[in-house]
């Protein structure tokens, strides 16, 4: 029997919204170890445990609980990286609520196990204990390569080197961690704990080669002539999508990527100690209404501006973003205007922002996303003043890399095509992450990564391809 | 990192810098270029690739000291390291079947140039080029265009060398004269690829311009660098940077290119701060050096 019965989760310590709204420290604080023992003793230990059917990559959640339930806390984070190599990053990042604590049994009559807090207390239990490093295998004497240092290619390489592969990981920019480091910002995801787990991979033997933008500076061809024998491309879905409206290219119009990486890859919060600038008006909307909206909104609040929108043309119900996200830009003070789609971009004389002539929506018959359509209510135009737009309505796929590889087979929509083990149309090629599902979740890459890692390495066993 | 194996002063405040970056210069073709961070906390900026030698390794830049970055970029020596320095990126130019071309550059855009009409040259093409600069003092690689050009004007503003002018005039004095081009390339500040543009316009000669906006990754990912084609959003550093001159919204671009203006200022004038304090130190060192 568990030894608490309380039917909510022990609260998470957290950063005053009055406070945090102005700095880029992290939100959430953690839990103690007190917090943590209490919480871990909430969890009923079934036998047949749903949470963790709905774990990407399956980790063994009873069985880690119960070692923080019982002070061990050594034990609980050996078990969670025998099959989450990143999981200070998925312990904060994952929606939980969507996955592993949705099929929780507690969550029937109360609130689930905190299983997403446990996560991030035993990664960070261990983080300021020192991490061990860990035990290199064996080399199997075969190369792989991976393209793009995100959550899919991190772990994709972490499973691969564990298995006694020689695996290089080739990242575009400067800094590995692709969207970890570019785009989730410090305050949900601080920097130091991504360069911990790049270096705990490293630390596996993982050789990560930056400045490298593949199909430009090397083919896919390429590397096979240089013996690599599996290629896993994890590039992303960095393209981003604009509106088709008129006034997107008025100065003070960004895609969240471009806003994003200004502030988070290049640091643009401290300019002019660093070099990057990045300009953020006092009243600022983004549009959109994911994730990466309510971190650009977020993040605007933080470089200084006095109201930030988030702009949505559905209702609250239909918005993707995680509830704990939402729930935390309002206690900033975003305000929401729903229903609500920009229909135009208005500059002054300079070429800068200065209004979006909206349009009011109201929800019609359900669309092909089962979604209730939003559809405009003629002559509710209006104009909302507001000096920077930042527009956050999704990636599209990014077709640097895919258009110099020959024989590789995309979907209409130029996401590479893959069967269910990953592999793609060519022989020695998998694929997996957004560059294959379009903008998702880190877990969800990270499954990708991964499942090709398992069908590589099943592959290099015995060099049959299907 | 990547080494400085040579630098040159071409004129004031204008450097070249050769850099060994041996995967760059093996895939580099004319009308790429590169992006470069000189260390840590830096700013990612776009440069054109100058020149390439596969086999020995090196690709070579040109840059003028603009801002707080070429600044600090001048202030590097041969054997110094650039900490990032990512390539060749954009698409390559390519001239199937062309017979004869007009080149001009701009000031710095000379630099741009010259790899285009030296392909352009060993593929057997008639090049007939003009350059151009604001003075004698910042004309930059006439020698290297001249031994790539069947036929080369010059131009400065204030009349210091050739013709009292901008490189326009010669341009318009041509193709008035009737001369027949395949394709007019022109680089230069965006106000002259404008001009430029208009100018060959009315005679439907096709007419290439290198576009120079803000980037931040090079990759297509953050679409920091979009400019308007023929009323079409595209992206400079994958589409381009080379645009038909007859459809891009000049008048934009230059609009664009200004949005951190105010923010380059505070980041030059620090700079100039702190390097002349460094200097002095310098200075006073080297005194107390000799005192001892």
């Amino acid at each position: 029997m568990p030894l608490n019965r309380s039917k909510k989760k022990t609260p998470m310590p957290t950063q005053k919204p009055e406070v945090r709204r102005r700095n880029f420290n992290e939100v959430a604080l953690g839990y103690s170890e007190e917090e943590a023992v209490s919480e871990a003793q909430r969890c009923l230990q079934c036998k047949k445990p749903g949470c963790v059917e709905g774990c990407p990559v399956q980790v063994q959640i009873p069985q880690f609980i119960k070692r923080i339930a019982e002070r061990d806390f050594e034990g609980a984070i050996k078990i969670i990286k025998e099959t989450n190599s990143l999981p200070a990053i998925c312990g904060r990042v994952c929606p939980q609520e969507a996955q592993c604590e949705k099929n929780c049994v507690l969550g029937k009559v109360g609130e689930p196990v905190a299983i997403g807090r446990l996560e991030r207390f035993a990664a960070d239990w261990e983080r300021t204990k020192g991490i061990r490093p860990p035990v290199i295998p064996k080399k199997l004497g075969k190369k792989v390569a991976i393209i793009g240092s995100g959550p899919a290619g991190l772990t994709c390489a972490g499973d691969l080197a564990k298995l006694g592969y020689d695996v290089t990981i080739f990242e575009a920019l400067h800094k590995p961690g692709g969207v970890l480091v570019y785009g989730i910002p410090e305050f949900r995801l601080p920097k130091i704990i991504v360069e911990q787990e790049v270096k705990f991979i490293q630390q596996l033997g993982v050789e990560i080669k930056t400045n490298m933008v593949m199909g430009k500076v090397l083919t896919i061809d390429d590397l096979f002539e240089m013996g690599y024998e599996a290629v896993f491309i994890s590039t992303g879905a960095g393209l981003p999508k604009f509106m088709g409206i008129p006034g997107e290219n008025y100065l003070g119009v960004y895609s969240a990527n471009e806003f994003l990486t200004r502030i988070n890859l290049m640091k643009a919060y401290s300019f002019p100690n660093t070099d990057t600038p990045i300009k953020v008006g006092k009243k600022v909307a983004v549009i959109g209404g994911g994730n990466v909206a309510m971190d650009a909104a977020r993040s605007a609040l933080r470089m200084g501006a006095d109201e930030v929108h988030i702009v949505y043309r559905r209702s609250e119900e239909e918005m993707p973003a995680r509830k704990e996200e939402f729930e935390n830009a309002k206690e900033e003070s975003i305000i929401f205007d729903f229903l609500t789609n920009p229909v135009r971009i208005i500059g002054n004389e300079n070429g800068w922002v200065k209004g979006i002539e909206c349009i009011r929506m109201e929800l019609g018959e359900p669309d092909a996303s089962g979604r209730r359509r939003p559809v405009p209510i003629t002559g509710s135009e209006f104009i909302m003043d507001v000096d920077t737009v930042v527009i956050a309505i999704g990636t599209g796929p990014n077709p640097l890399l895919t258009k110099t590889t020959e024989g590789l087979e995309l979907t209409k929509h130029g996401y590479i095509a893959v069967d269910e083990e990953g592999r793609t149309s060519r022989e020695g090629v998998w694929a997996g992450g957004d560059i294959v599902t379009g903008s998702a979740t880190v877990i969800l890459a990270m499954g990708a990564g991964k499942k090709a890692a398992r069908s590589i390495h099943e592959y290099l066993q015995n060099k049959k391809w299907r | 990192m990547f080494k400085i194996l040579e630098k040159r002063e071409l004129a004031p405040s204008i450097k070249l810098f050769v850099i060994e970056a041996p995967l760059v210069a093996k895939k580099a073709r004319p009308g790429q270029f590169v992006i470069l961070r000189i260390k840590e906390g830096g700013e990612r900026i776009p440069l054109t690739i100058a020149d390439y030698d596969a086999q020995n390794g090196t690709v070579t830049i040109v840059f003028q000291e603009v801002g707080k970055t070429t600044r600090e970029l001048g202030t590097l020596e041969a054997g110094d390291y650039i900490e990032d320095f990512v390539g060749p990126l954009g698409v390559p130019v390519e001239f199937p079947n062309h017979k004869k071309v007009l080149g001009i550059g701009g000031g710095l855009g000379i630099a741009p140039l010259y790899p285009k009409l030296k392909m352009l040259h060993q593929q057997g093409v008639e090049v007939v080029s003009i350059i151009g600069a604001r003075t004698a003092e910042l004309l930059i690689l006439e020698e290297e265009i001249k031994a790539v050009s069947d036929r080369m004007y010059v131009c400065t503003d204030d009349g210091s060398k050739g013709r009292h002018g901008f490189v326009t005039v010669v341009l318009k004095e041509l193709l008035e004269q009737g001369e027949k081009f395949d394709e007019i390339i022109i680089i230069g500040p965006p106000i002259l690829m404008k001009i430029g543009s208009e100018i060959t316009k009315p005679y439907g000669i096709p007419t290439m311009v290198s576009l120079n906006p803000i980037m931040v990754d090079g990759t297509g990912m953050c679409g920091g660098c979009r400019v308007t084609v023929d009323g079409e959003i595209k992206f400079a550093c994958v589409d381009g940077p080379a645009f038909d001159g007859h459809k891009v919204d000049f008048d934009e671009l230059i609009k664009r290119l200004a949005t951190y203006k105010e923010e380059e200022k505070i980041s030059l004038e620090r700079f100039n701060e702190a390097h002349e304090c460094k200097l002095i130190n310098k200075i006073e060192g080297a005194d107390k050096d000799a005192v001892k």
